[in-house]
């Protein structure tokens, strides 16, 4: 059944995923405030970390222990994995214009409700 | 802003600096590190710090706007022009092996031609959202 | 030869878009759109045809042997949701040369079209990719064009509709990227197929659960199925007409055959049958197909009644979906197909309603079906075969997916069945009630001289584009060979038969 439990193993997985539970600080810090707030502005704050988040998942995903930069060189042989960097690339840009459309739409919202909070948009689209 | 003294001095010098780097990173990313995204958003970061110490109009006068929307859509052409091209040539979509007589400098020349258009649409997109943005909010 | 026509739906429109986005005309912008898409359709279907009888087609992008390299893989599911896309795009194109200058402002025409384009685009690359990265870029091309076409609509509710959208879609498509991480990082591969050949070494991985849960998660959010529909009666009900013709009928199709793929090629399917999938899948199904209508009863706005209909219509393919059976994936398949016609049509009916009385609801276009009398028995048709009428293509679905459900003794799904229709029937009545036997009201026209010629009269390409819809209602009803013998293939090719 269960194994002993272990203080110095539960540190050692603790530390040794350091990087995962930093990504998932991040990840839930970028979904809350995309939840809780009703400013669109800092709605798309929240989207913008909780993609970064992901972002940073594949990059420590593709971290070889003790890997070089992955471009082919005498004297090295153990090379990260290139291929997350590359497809984070792309996802980056994605967040880019996801944000800039973003930010685009919340200046029009606001050029014509006067108003960036989600609840007082509410009341006045109710209105109608 | 625009009446600092260091701030314009200092912009002066330093946005050709930016551009200069941002054309090694373009045209070194088949060798290292580098490419057309990172060195389209160095480029336009020159333009921005332009834009943002001497103002719009005066970054608007260093790029016109319709320059940028056409540079935007011929970036994504030179792109897909080199996917045709090696089509053209007989083989699949985008592959530069083709291009030339010699696979290597076939793969050479593919690379940098992407790369260039993937910057030269980064960069005017860039400055296009900036200057978009910058015109649509007055400063309060 | 066929191989690089593939890659060509593709090109042509990312060739396409940046020229049309310099247009300023609408002529010329809409002269390229409507041309790219009938070349789209043209391929397409020509690529159909070559792939029916169960051949692929394998693309192998830049000469990159797969799994290193990106692998378009036809078969006769990716080509017929492509061929889908693509009529659509061709009939929404015809519709659109009319209402968008009256809906889109004249400095943003060229942008719309390049947008538009850059959509279908999108759409037709989820359709042919066989690498599961790719998929999610052309997701999120798809995705970025129709939040900003949604959002060009006429009132300001148009932006707050995109802007909920744009933040759902986004967590849809970032849930799915961390599926992708998982299942990357247990596999170590991106493609499709080969995912799916060595899944047996690493099946036993908690991660491929987690990935599992968060694709489908992420999809499910893009499709809109029962509880994460939240963003679709407003976006669609508030997107200018054209835009709501197109992505009605194509985006959730699309992405719900995302989810097939993953569904039946990614994961091995008694693996997710183990999770008690279906039995999930199936509950809301069914909750969604009598929440859909019954919310559709309550509208008394005709676009959001239509959108709130297509959440009920997504409900009946995720109905077929789960019944995991030949006949309820045919009837899945080919509702894919026959809603992507009925709703454009009923869509473009709304659209000319817009266009000529600047009004959807119900109560100020009262009587106005004697006025109109051809476009009505058009939105008629339509609204027959939403309810699945014999002798429509709504009744063809319905017909295969209630035989499904019997055959498995799945009585309730019976019951959410009907009583999804019978709401169906309460909705188009709502209609066709206020078009025709309510007297008729003097409706108050916005900005137009009352007895203006140009309103009274609907435009000729608006009267092509809704019949091209309403008769093919009728003829793949009454002709379902060519619908059928295609969702029958995929059904066969999906379950391994």
């Amino acid at each position: 059944m269960m194994s002993e439990f272990n203080m110095s193993d539960a540190l050692n997985y603790v530390a040794g995923h350091i990087n995962y539970w930093m990504i998932i600080a991040v990840m839930m810090v970028g979904l809350y405030t995309l939840i809780s707030r009703t400013n669109l502005m800092k709605k798309l704050a929240g989207l913008s970390m909780f993609q970064t988040a992901v972002i940073l998942f594949y990059v420590s995903l593709g971290k070889v222990t003790e890997g070089t930069v992955p471009i082919i060189d005498q004297g090295y042989t153990l090379y990260s994995n290139p291929l997350p960097q590359v497809l984070m690339l792309t996802a980056i840009v994605v967040g880019v214009a996801t944000t800039a459309l973003g930010f685009a739409l919340v200046i029009r919202i606001k050029e014509s409700y006067h108003s960036i909070e989600e609840n007082e948009i509410e009341a006045m689209d109710g209105k109608e | 802003m625009g009446n600092d003294l260091i701030l314009r001095v200092v912009t002066k010098w330093l946005s050709p600096v930016i551009i200069l780097f941002a054309l090694y990173v373009q045209f070194h990313g088949d060798y290292s590190p580098g490419g057309g995204f990172q060195a389209g958003v160095i480029f336009s970061s020159a333009i921005l710090l332009y834009g943002l110490t001497y103002g719009l109009d005066a970054a608007l006068k260093v790029v016109p706007e319709t320059a940028l929307k056409v540079c935007a859509s011929i970036g994504v052409l030179l792109y897909t022009g080199v996917g045709v091209v090696s089509m053209l040539r007989g083989g699949n979509f985008l592959n530069y092996s083709v291009l030339l007589d010699s696979p290597i400098a076939g793969q050479h020349l593919g690379i940098i031609v992407i790369e260039l258009g993937v910057g030269i649409t980064v960069a005017s997109v860039m400055i296009l959202l900036f200057f978009t943005f910058a015109r649509r909010v007055t400063p309060e | 030869m066929t191989e690089q026509i593939t890659i060509l739906l593709i090109v042509i429109p990312l060739i396409a878009a940046p020229i049309t986005a310099l247009f300023k005309q609408n002529f010329y912008a809409w002269m390229i759109t409507l041309l790219v898409s009938i070349c789209c359709g043209v391929i397409s279907g020509y690529i159909l045809l070559e792939v029916i009888d169960g051949k692929h087609l394998i693309y192998e992008l830049g000469g990159w042997r797969p799994p290193w390299g990106i692998e378009y893989k036809i078969d006769s599911l990716n080509a017929f949701i492509a061929f889908i896309v693509s009529v659509i795009a061709i009939v929404t194109n015809i519709f659109a040369y009319r209402s968008v200058p009256t809906e889109i402002s004249k400095q943003n025409i060229g942008l719309f079209y390049a947008a538009m384009q850059l959509c279908l685009l999108g759409l037709l690359g989820i359709a042919l990719t066989g690498d599961i990265f790719n998929l999610f870029v052309f997701l999120e091309i798809s995705s970025l064009s129709s939040y900003a076409l949604i959002s060009m609509g006429k009132k300001r509710q148009a932006l707050t509709a995109a802007f909920s959208y744009l933040i759902l879609g986004t967590i849809g498509a970032t849930f799915f990227l961390i599926g992708v991480g998982f299942l990357f990082a247990a596999s170590g591969s991106l493609n499709i197929s080969d995912i799916a050949n060595r899944f047996h070494t690493f099946e036993d991985m908690q991660l491929v659960v987690t990935a599992f849960i968060f694709i489908v998660l992420g999809l499910a959010l893009k499709a809109a199925i029962f509880p994460l529909h939240s963003w679709l009666p407003n976006a669609y009900g508030f997107a200018p007409s054209t835009v709501s013709i197109f992505l009605s009928a194509t985006a959730t199709k699309v992405s719900i055959y995302a989810l097939i793929r993953v569904l039946f090629d990614l994961y091995p399917v008694d693996y997710w049958q183990s999770l008690l999938f279906p039995q999930i899948l199936l509950v809301l199904g069914c909750v969604g197909v009598i929440y859909g209508s019954f919310r559709a009863w309550q509208q008394i706005e005709i676009k959001r009644l239509l959108a709130f209909s297509s959440v009920a219509q997504i409900g009946y393919i995720i109905i077929g979906i789960a019944l995991m059976s030949e006949l309820g994936l045919t009837a899945a398949v080919i509702h894919l197909f026959n809603h992507a016609i009925i709703k454009a049509t009923l869509f473009i009916g709304a659209g000319i309603l817009i266009y000529r009385s600047n009004t959807t609801k119900l109560e100020d276009l009262r009587g106005f079906g004697a006025s109109m009398p051809w476009t009505f028995a058009a939105i008629t048709i339509a609204g027959l075969s939403l309810i699945g009428v014999p002798g429509t293509v709504g009744f063809v679905t319905k017909w295969y997916l209630l035989e499904a459900a019997i055959e498995q003794s799945k009585w309730i799904v019976v019951m959410a069945i009907v009583i999804g229709s019978v709401f169906a029937i309460a909705y188009i009545w709502k209609i066709v009630e206020a078009l025709y036997f309510n007297s008729k009201r003097k409706i108050h026209i916005h900005n137009v001289k009352s007895g203006d010629i140009k309103v009274a009269t609907a435009s000729k390409s608006m009267g092509l584009a809704l019949w091209l819809g309403a008769f093919s209602c009728i003829y793949f009803g009454l002709f379902t060979e060519f619908p059928f013998a295609s969702a029958y293939a995929v059904a066969k090719g999906l379950l391994g038969l």
